[in-house]
């Protein structure tokens, strides 16, 4: 794991947007919603690295900032995501009755594009953080699910677990002691590339307008905002552009990482699975 | 001696699922009317090729199967029919030691814990590691240092120990050995079938040991039963197995054992068997075994012989040529 240099590199920028973006109200020199109309649209310089926007504000304040949304959002679906698509997974893979009825409401689910989903569920809810949440990991716990329920009928399969049960245990045990255990490396790596697809999707919810309350930054709204002065002040799109791919790079790097640490078998596996 | 366990006509059969509606259009017949019985004290070897439903036997009396029909009575007791707390009840005497040692330890589990697993499936929580230490002690672990070890740092026959401290852990009264030393280096089966074999003095257990290697069934096996196509053929002492085997596909099989010398082996006139292994979702008519038996006749392809007592009354034979 920490022998290839594009997993420590990937944990470093992780750790560092992480910190920076957790303890930004007392180091950045300016606020990111400070208003400056005299400098609207400024190229970058000493006194604001990133340049600024049309309402003359910080672009590194805010893109420091917008990082918040995009790790609370992505950090909590992730979570949420793998919590219920596990559970699923493990009930379905395990009790092959109840399996046939799940795994048709999975389809039903992986029948619609996450992001399409989630935009409408977004537009029936409403947009707010929370309601985001629920909408992505509506989304993207049918995959969790999967992956799951998979890896749960290989391992029911084992003999150790047939011992488990001749020598009397219970299927909550089985599941929970014996099988949960040995599915835990597919979760870990599938829960950190559902982490880096939350954090594209809600910067992709929040550039159409359907994602959080305007007056927070994030990375899609910034991005949407600088669209029309994509010409003239280019560095207001950049860095925020910058931001989402550096993390989701990093994110998925350290999935990659963490798939062939569990894995040292597969050298390569097939290519990887695009995100979003 | 009684009977410990009881085996009446047993028949398990897999439905062969084909078309677009999943109806059953054929059944593997794995076990195809078993009968056997099993003292208490005893080691009952099983022998057979593969594919000859041993292991299916093994697994219907765990309960890991549920028969199609006949019925298995543990202590006179119905075991198929009982509910499900009385079977969880019932199973506390019945273990079971698995073929592979690789494969029948959860590898996150520490050893220790994979012995205390049955200890606390069955609520008996009060001074486990007391308990778990005396087993590991008892199959030639040492409890000191393998308690907290993973399956991955012992070697095949450690883990066979322990799963067998495992299967002990419940002071059972019948465990069933599917073909435990199988996957083992040959030095380490003698180590594993000696330690079965002191486990069962000093704790009067009784097994059902299967195997499809005679030598390991003539060093542990009190009674020999031999199993064709889900049916057994023959049923003998084992002192009287490899002498007076009476089913042509027992001696088959006696024939089939290596030799270690090479002039001698020369001047063997083994008893080769034609032909493939019958589809068990396609038996042969009459006699099972009449499409590979070098005496059939007639007869064979047309009538069922049942288990009949032939010379003595501990020698049983389904066969029709064995006067």
């Amino acid at each position: 794991m920490f022998q290839k240099k594009t997993n420590v590199l990937a944990l470093c920028i992780l750790s560092l947007i992480v910190l920076a973006t957790i303890t930004a109200q007392w180091w950045l020199p300016f606020s990111p919603t400070n208003i400056d109309p005299e400098k609207r649209l400024t190229a970058p310089s000493f006194d604001h690295w990133f340049g600024t926007d049309d309402f003359g504000r910080d672009v590194f304040a805010r893109t420091v900032v917008a990082a918040q949304v995009s790790l609370a959002v992505g950090g909590i679906v992730a979570l949420f995501a793998t919590v219920i698509g596990t559970t699923i997974g493990l009930v379905s893979g395990y009790f092959r009755k109840v399996d046939f009825i799940l795994m048709r409401v999975i389809d039903g689910f992986l029948a619609f594009p996450a992001l399409l989903l989630a935009l409408a569920l977004v537009a029936a809810l409403g947009g707010s953080l929370i309601n985001i949440i629920i909408a992505l990991t509506l989304a993207f716990f049918p995959v969790m699910a999967r992956v799951v329920r998979s890896a749960t009928l290989q391992v029911k399969n084992e003999s150790y677990i047939e011992a488990a049960r001749t020598t009397g245990a219970s299927h909550f045990v089985v599941i929970t002691r014996y099988i949960f255990p040995n599915i835990l490396s597919p979760v870990i790596v599938q829960s950190t590339f559902i982490f880096a697809k939350a954090i594209l999707a809600e910067a992709a919810l929040s550039f159409l307008g359907v994602g959080v309350d305007p007056s927070t930054p994030t990375w899609g709204s910034m991005l949407q905002e600088a669209q029309i002065y994509l010409t003239i002040a280019p560095w207001y799109s950049i860095f925020p552009g910058l931001g989402i791919v550096i993390t989701v790079l990093a994110l998925n790097l350290l999935g990659d990482g963490l798939r062939d640490a569990f894995d040292p078998h597969q050298v390569k596996r097939k290519p990887r699975t695009k995100v979003a | 001696m009684s009977d410990l366990l009881e085996i009446n006509d047993l028949r398990v059969h897999f439905p062969v699922k084909k078309g677009l509606f999943q109806r059953p259009k054929q059944y593997v017949k794995a076990l195809n009317g078993v009968d056997l019985n099993v003292r208490q004290g005893e080691t009952l070897g099983i022998v057979g090729e593969s594919g000859c439903g041993k292991s299916t036997l093994a697994r219907s009396i765990m309960g890991l199967e549920e028969p199609t029909s006949g019925e298995i009575l543990f202590n006179g007791k119905d075991y198929m029919n009982a509910d499900a707390k009385d079977i969880h009840h019932m199973r506390r005497d019945v273990q079971m030691i698995f073929q592979d040692p690789y494969t029948s330890l959860n590898p996150r589990m520490k050893a220790g814990e994979s012995i205390a697993a049955p200890l606390k499936a069955y609520k008996e929580t009060d001074r486990v590691e007391k308990r778990v230490r005396e087993l590991l002690e008892l199959v030639g672990l040492d409890p000191d240092t393998d308690y907290h070890k993973l399956p991955h740092e012992f070697s095949g026959g450690q883990r066979q120990r322990i799963g067998i401290a495992r299967a002990l852990a419940l002071e059972p009264k019948l465990i069933i050995c599917d073909e435990p030393v199988s996957a083992l280096d040959v030095s380490v089966q003698a180590q594993v079938l000696n330690l079965l074999q002191d486990l069962q003095k000093k704790l009067g257990l009784t097994y059902v040991f299967i195997a499809h290697d005679l030598s390991v069934i003539n060093h542990i096996a009190d009674r020999v039963a031999v199993m064709y196509l889900g049916k057994v053929m023959e049923k003998v002492d084992a002192g009287s197995f490899q002498s007076q085997a009476l089913h042509p596909y027992s001696r088959a099989l006696l024939s089939a054992v290596p030799v270690p010398d090479p002039s001698e082996e020369r001047r063997l006139d083994r008893i080769v068997l034609n032909g493939e292994l019958p589809s068990p979702a396609d038996l042969p008519s009459g006699c099972v075994f009449h499409t590979r038996c070098p005496l059939a006749t007639e007869r064979c392809r047309t009538e069922v012989p049942v288990l009949e007592e032939k010379h003595n009354p501990n020698q049983k034979v389904a066969c029709f040529h064995t006067g």
